[in-house]
C-alpha cells in the first residue's frame, strides 16, 4: 500500500474522528437529546475499505447496523445531511426525524436505512445482492454476527455465490459483555465452513488493503479486529488505555498527518457550527 | 369453465415470473405437491428461489429482494411458521416507507389448514400481522377475490399479508353477501369460515330466523360496505364476527369496531383457546356450521328473554 493511498485513507478516518468528537460534545451538553452509537476508534475500517472500493470504480449497496456514522461518512454521505439526523431537526431532516444515529438512510450513496434489530441488515443485504446482483457490502458487529438469522443468512449467500463483503467490525463488545463471555469459535472460521472466504485481521489499512483483491468477485468474510473509544452508546469513556488506531496512523504519517487533522477538524467544526445556527 | 382458486394462484405466479420477471421465495418449493398445487413448474432460473431452512433469515431475504423493486412473493407453507418468518417483514418492509420513504413491497401468501396436523403450525396466524403498522391484509377465498387483491397489490407499493386457506383451492364459487332486508342476525365471516358460515345460516333460516352474511375479504384495512354496516344496524340482535385464528386478535377487535359503528352487539367466534392435537378428540378445528348455527341459536334464546 503506497503513502499516497495511506493519505487518502487517513483523510477520511480525520473527517469521521472530527464529526464523532463534535457529537460527543453536543450529546454531553444536550444538544443531541437522542441516543447516539459512537464509532471513534472504529474509523479505519470504513476508512480504508471505501478508498479501496471507489479505486476499483464501485459504488456498493450498503446495509449497515447502529453504530455507522463513519461508515456512512467514508462512503461519501453528506455531513450535513448527519448533523440534522442527530439534532433530530423535524423539518430538515431527509427523514423527517424517523432516522435518528442507528437508523441512517441514504439514497446517494446507495446506503439502506437499519431497523433497529441487530443483524437484520444481513439477510436483508444478501436478498438485496441476490436480487439485483450489484456489489454489497454488509457490515455487522461482533454480537449481530451470533444472531441465528445472521448465520443462516451467511450460509445461503455462499451457496448462492453472490458478489458481497461481509465486514464484521469486532470491537470484542456487546454492549459491555466480551467476547469470550459469549462465544469460543470464530467469525472467520465460520465463514469458512460455510465454504466462503474468512479472514481475521486488524483495522491497519495495510492489513486491510491485503484482501482487496477478492472485493466482490465471491462472498468473502473479513472479521476486523477494532477498537470502540467511547461508550456503547452516548458520551462518556470507560477507559483511557483503549489502543486508538487515528493516533497511531497520524503518528505514522507525522508532520502530514498533523496537518490533515488540524484542516479537517476545522472544516468539521465549522460545518457543525453552521449547523446549528440553521436550526 | 370457471376456474379454481388453485388454477387462478397458479396462473398469478407464471404471469409474475415470467411477464413481471418477479420471484418467488420459499421453501420446498419445485417439490413434490407444488404447494398443494398452486406453483407453475419453474424453477430458480425462472425466479422460483428455494430458500434454506433457515425461516427467520428466509424473511429478510425476502426482505431485501424487495427492497430492489422486485415485488417478491413469499410463500409460507403453513401460517403457523410466521412466528419465523414475519420479524423482518413487519418490522422492516412494512416500515421502509414510512421511515425511509424506500418502498419495499412484499405479497406474502400465508397458507392456513388444519386437522391433525398438532399444535403450533395449522389455522390462520393472521392476527400475528395485525397489530403492526404498515401491512395490509387480505383473505381471499374466491378466484375473483384473489385476481383482485393481486393487482391492488401491484398498483401499489405495500406489504400485503394475503392469508390463503387450503380448503378453499378448489372453490370456483363467488361467495356473495346477504345483506337485504332486515335480519335478525347477521354473520360476518373471515376466511375458511366463509363456507360454513353459509351452511350455518342455512340451518337457522330453516328454523325460521332472518340471517344475514357478510364476507369479509379487507382485514386491514378493514372494509365493510355501508349498506352492510346499515344492515347490522337495522338488525334485530346484533351479529357475530367467525375466524379461523384464536378470537384474542382480529375478531375481538373488528367486533368492538363493529360496535361502534353500528351500536350492536357483536359476538366473536374462533378456535378454542387451546392447544390442537392429533387425536379427532383433542384437535382444534374452525368453527363448523353446526357449532355456529348452535352459538347463535343461544344468542338468539338469550336476547328473546
Ligand atoms: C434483535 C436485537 N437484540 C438485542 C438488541 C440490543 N442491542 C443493541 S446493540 C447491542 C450490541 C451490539 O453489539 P455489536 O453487534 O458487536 O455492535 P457494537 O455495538 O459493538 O458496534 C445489543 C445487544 C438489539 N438492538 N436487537
Ligand atoms: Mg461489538
Amino acid at each position: 500500500m503506497d503513502k499516497k493511498l495511506r493519505i487518502k485513507v487517513f483523510e477520511k478516518a480525520s473527517l469521521c474522528r472530527n464529526f464523532e468528537i463534535n457529537a460527543f460534545n453536543y450529546s454531553k451538553n444536550r444538544t443531541i437529546k437522542i441516543p447516539i452509537y459512537l464509532s471513534a476508534g472504529q474509523e479505519f475500517t470504513p476508512a480504508t475499505l471505501s478508498t479501496l472500493i471507489f479505486n476499483k470504480k464501485i459504488k456498493p449497496l450498503i446495509f449497515a447496523q447502529h453504530r455507522c456514522h463513519s461508515t456512512y461518512l467514508s462512503f461519501g454521505g453528506k455531513i450535513e445531511n448527519l448533523i440534522v439526523e442527530l439534532l433530530g431537526n423535524y423539518r430538515l431532516s431527509n427523514t423527517r426525524g424517523m432516522g435518528g444515529s442507528a437508523s441512517i438512510y441514504s439514497k446517494e450513496i446507495k446506503m439502506y436505512g437499519h431497523d433497529g434489530h441487530m443483524g437484520t441488515q444481513v439477510p436483508i443485504g444478501i436478498g438485496a445482492c441476490f436480487t439485483s446482483r450489484k456489489p454489497t457490502i454488509v457490515f455487522m458487529g461482533d454480537a449481530s454476527a451470533e444472531e441465528d438469522y445472521v448465520l443462516g443468512a451467511l450460509g445461503w449467500a455462499s451457496v448462492k455465490k453472490l458478489p458481497i463483503l461481509f465486514i464484521v467490525e469486532d470491537n470484542n463488545l456487546s454492549i459491555l459483555t466480551e467476547k469470550k463471555v459469549r462465544r469460543n469459535w470464530h467469525m472467520h472460521e465460520v465463514a469458512r465452513s460455510f465454504k466462503m472466504r474468512g479472514y481475521d485481521l486488524n483495522d491497519n489499512p495495510k492489513e486491510i488493503y491485503k484482501y482487496q483483491k477478492y472485493f466482490f468477485k465471491e462472498p468473502m468474510l473479513l472479521n476486523i479486529n477494532t477498537n470502540r473509544l467511547f461508550w456503547h452508546a452516548g458520551a462518556g469513556k470507560d477507559s483511557d488505555e483503549i489502543f486508538d488506531r487515528y493516533l497511531n496512523e497520524k503518528k505514522y504519517l507525522g508532520s502530514i498527518g498533523e496537518r490533515i487533522d488540524k484542516k479537517i477538524k476545522q472544516k468539521v467544526d465549522e460545518i457543525w457550527r453552521k449547523q446549528l445556527e440553521k436550526l | 369453465m370457471a376456474e379454481t382458486v388453485r388454477e387462478t394462484i397458479k396462473k398469478i405466479i407464471r404471469n409474475h415470473l415470467k411477464k413481471k420477471k418477479g420471484k418467488v421465495f420459499g421453501q420446498c418449493l419445485t417439490a413434490v405437491g407444488w404447494v398443494g398445487g398452486t406453483l407453475p413448474e419453474l424453477y430458480e432460473k425462472d425466479g422460483m428461489i428455494e430458500l434454506s431452512m433457515a425461516d427467520v433469515a428466509g424473511g429478510g431475504i425476502v426482505t431485501g429482494s424487495a427492497l430492489m423493486k422486485n415485488r417478491p412473493i413469499y410463500v409460507i407453507r403453513y401460517q403457523g411458521f410466521n412466528w419465523y418468518n414475519a420479524p423482518m417483514i413487519v418490522n422492516y418492509a412494512a416500515k421502509s416507507k414510512e421511515i425511509w420513504n424506500t418502498p419495499c413491497p412484499v405479497f406474502v401468501r400465508g397458507i392456513g389448514m388444519e386437522g391433525a396436523i398438532g399444535p403450533v403450525a395449522g389455522s390462520s396466524h393472521h392476527s400475528l400481522y395485525f397489530r403492526m403498522p404498515g401491512v395490509k391484509i387480505v383473505s381471499p377465498m374466491t378466484p375473483g377475490e384473489y385476481k383482485k387483491i393481486y393487482k391492488s397489490f401491484m398498483s401499489e407499493e405495500e406489504v400485503y399479508y394475503v392469508s390463503e386457506h387450503r380448503g378453499s383451492f378448489n372453490n370456483k364459487k363467488e361467495l356473495i353477501d346477504d345483506i337485504t332486508g332486515t335480519k335478525d342476525f347477521v354473520i360476518i365471516a373471515i376466511s375458511i369460515t366463509r363456507f360454513q358460515a353459509i351452511e350455518a345460516k342455512k340451518k337457522l333460516e330453516k328454523k325460521g330466523y332472518k340471517i344475514g352474511i357478510i364476507h369479509i375479504l379487507w382485514i386491514k384495512p378493514f372494509k365493510i360496505s355501508k349498506k352492510a354496516l346499515k344492515c347490522v344496524s337495522n338488525s334485530r340482535f346484533g351479529g357475530i364476527i367467525i375466524d379461523d385464528d384464536y378470537v384474542d386478535g382480529i375478531s375481538n377487535s373488528l367486533a368492538n369496531k363493529v360496535n361502534h359503528l353500528t351500536n350492536k352487539k357483536i359476538f366473536t367466534m374462533g378456535l378454542s383457546d387451546k392447544s390442537a392435537g392429533f387425536h379427532k378428540k383433542v384437535d382444534n378445528l374452525p368453527p363448523n356450521a353446526d357449532q355456529i348455527s348452535n352459538k347463535i341459536l343461544g344468542i338468539l334464546n338469550n336476547a328473546k328473554k
